[in-house]
């Protein structure tokens, strides 16, 4: 289960990365943030923000048009 | 930030040439994004770039001597031949569509890209030379940027991981 929810819905790129980062950044270290995305660009995204940042991709997925990523901080 | 939120130590140098509203865009995305990827970013404002740095932004673009513009419209996607371009208005009214397509697209606006580059601590240098050529006044510009010529970006460049012009 996810510690915090961004909804980042209706935006497009670069603005749920951006977002994603500003979430993270309050958050402690260990926890698990959830963001709901309807950008399809965002799949390859996340596992970018995330192979690049430390971050763990814990996982990707798509329900009907909306892409769900669970994020831990590193 | 000098090892950021996510101990990420790369970093990476741009150089904005271009004011039109669709060319600011690159560079604004490319940086607040690798801002938020955890990398040190440093922005040379130069040029047709250096009025981006301004506190009141008015970004217009032109459909002049660009076929490869094609906006949406009514279902195809229509280019402006240039004699039309070049009519009175037609710049105005593609300025208002393109804003109208950013917004209904999700897109952030300049304004609020620049605040988050702001935000994310992106490093942002004007131009002097520039400044002086156009006779623009540091005090019109946005709080928090430096003054800095061709070797202050050489000695960015020389320590960053990526170096973009723009």
């Amino acid at each position: 289960m996810a510690d915090q929810t961004l909804n980042a819905e209706g935006l497009n790129c670069p603005l749920p990365i951006i977002k994603a980062k500003k979430a993270l950044k309050g958050m402690e270290a260990g926890k698990v943030l959830e963001v709901r995305s309807t950008d399809p660009g965002s799949v390859a995204d996340f596992a970018a923000f995330c192979s690049q940042t430390g971050n763990e991709l814990l996982s990707s997925n798509t329900e009907g048009n909306i892409y769900l990523f669970d994020i831990k901080k590193n | 930030m000098a090892d950021g939120d996510f101990g990420n130590a790369k970093s990476m140098s741009i150089i904005v040439t271009k004011g039109s509203l669709d060319w600011a865009y690159p560079p604004f995305i490319l940086g607040t994004t690798a801002a938020a990827m955890d990398l040190e970013v440093t922005m040379f404002f130069t040029f047709y770039g250096l009025p981006l740095l301004n506190k009141k932004l008015d970004l217009k673009m032109t459909t002049l001597g660009n076929p490869a513009m094609k906006m949406p419209m009514a279902g195809m996607h229509v280019a402006m031949p240039n004699i039309v371009s070049a009519l009175p208005g037609v710049d105005r009214g593609a300025t208002t569509m393109m804003k109208n397509l950013f917004k209904k697209k999700g897109v952030a606006s300049i304004e609020d890209l620049r605040e988050a580059a702001v935000e994310s601590d992106v490093r942002m240098i004007a131009c002097q030379m520039t400044l002086d050529l156009f006779e623009m006044d540091r005090k019109d510009m946005i709080d928090g940027i430096e003054l800095g010529g061709a070797a202050t970006y050489i000695d960015v460049a020389t320590k960053s991981d990526i170096n973009l012009f723009i």
